[in-house]
């Protein structure tokens, strides 16, 4: 029972949605998008989507500097 | 060299427009680059005038300190390809209206500071214009670590990206990291106007 969140191997957690797996990750930066197993997940879906057992699961967030 | 190759590429990309958001590190760099690969036309954005600390990997000189980024490098382009048309605007992109300049270039590349900002302007780009390419970039800062950056291809965003980089606010910024994202860029955005190389 494990999901891999990028290239992470975590715990996966029943009924745990998107917005709750970014917050268990500490997840802080700007994110640009979530991808779960090459889905992109809209941002407005988060508290919707649970993310589900096997998943893989792409945060992509921008980094300062330019 | 391929001459009929070189003469197609040529044309297309004469005919060609890219917007930058910000001249600092990636966007002097990518700017330069294709100035010199032939591109027709750049949109150019920075609110910003030049510090003695920009020469560690932006694209301008010793003289050019104190001067508006835009005016600098509409002159440091003259001197390398003058048939590029460029349209400069020395102004500070505004949220809600981000997108402003950009209607009408083929592709739009993000090279801005922040990540905040970053993420602010690429989602104005995507939503407002809705079929209009856009490129960034994210993890610049640092040294080494060339082979950790890759390109994600997501819809009609292209980002270049290394995940494990520091945020620029806790590392440094030096011209070779910098200049590879900024010409990976460039790179993407000759791949988006040209179609792949075959």
């Amino acid at each position: 029972m494990s999901i891999e969140v990028n290239s992470r191997k975590v715990e996966w957690i029943k009924n745990e949605t998107v917005k709750e797996l970014l917050k268990r990750m500490k997840y802080t930066f700007p994110l640009v998008v979530v991808k779960i197993n090459n889905e992109i997940i809209p941002r407005s879906n988060f508290s919707d989507v649970y993310v589900p057992n096997n998943s893989k699961v792409s945060v992509i967030h921008m980094i300062s500097g330019g | 060299m391929n001459k009929e190759k070189t003469n197609k590429i040529k044309k297309k990309l004469k005919e060609s427009s890219v917007g930058i958001a910000g001249l600092g590190g990636l966007g002097s760099n990518a700017a330069v680059a294709l100035a010199r690969a032939g591109i027709g036309r750049l949109v150019l954005i920075d609110y910003d005038i030049i510090e003695e600390s920009n020469l560690t990997r932006q694209y301008y000189f010793l003289d050019q300190i104190g001067k508006p980024k835009t005016d600098a490098l509409r002159d440091n382009i003259k001197k390398i390809n003058p048939s590029v048309i460029i349209d400069a605007y020395n102004e500070k992109l505004l949220k809600g209206s981000m997108e402003m300049r950009f209607k009408d270039v083929d592709v739009v590349i993000e090279a801005l500071d922040s990540a905040e900002t970053k993420v602010a302007f690429i989602e104005e780009i995507l939503t407002k214009l809705p079929d209009k390419p856009i490129i960034a970039a994210s993890g610049v800062s640092g040294y080494g670590h060339s082979d950790r950056i890759s390109t994600k291809n997501l819809g009609r965003l292209f980002l270049c990206y290394d995940e494990n980089a520091r945020s620029s606010d806790n590392d440094i910024l030096v011209a070779p990291r910098v200049a590879i994202m900024a010409n990976w860029e460039a790179n993407l955005a000759l791949e988006i106007l040209l179609g792949e190389d075959s």
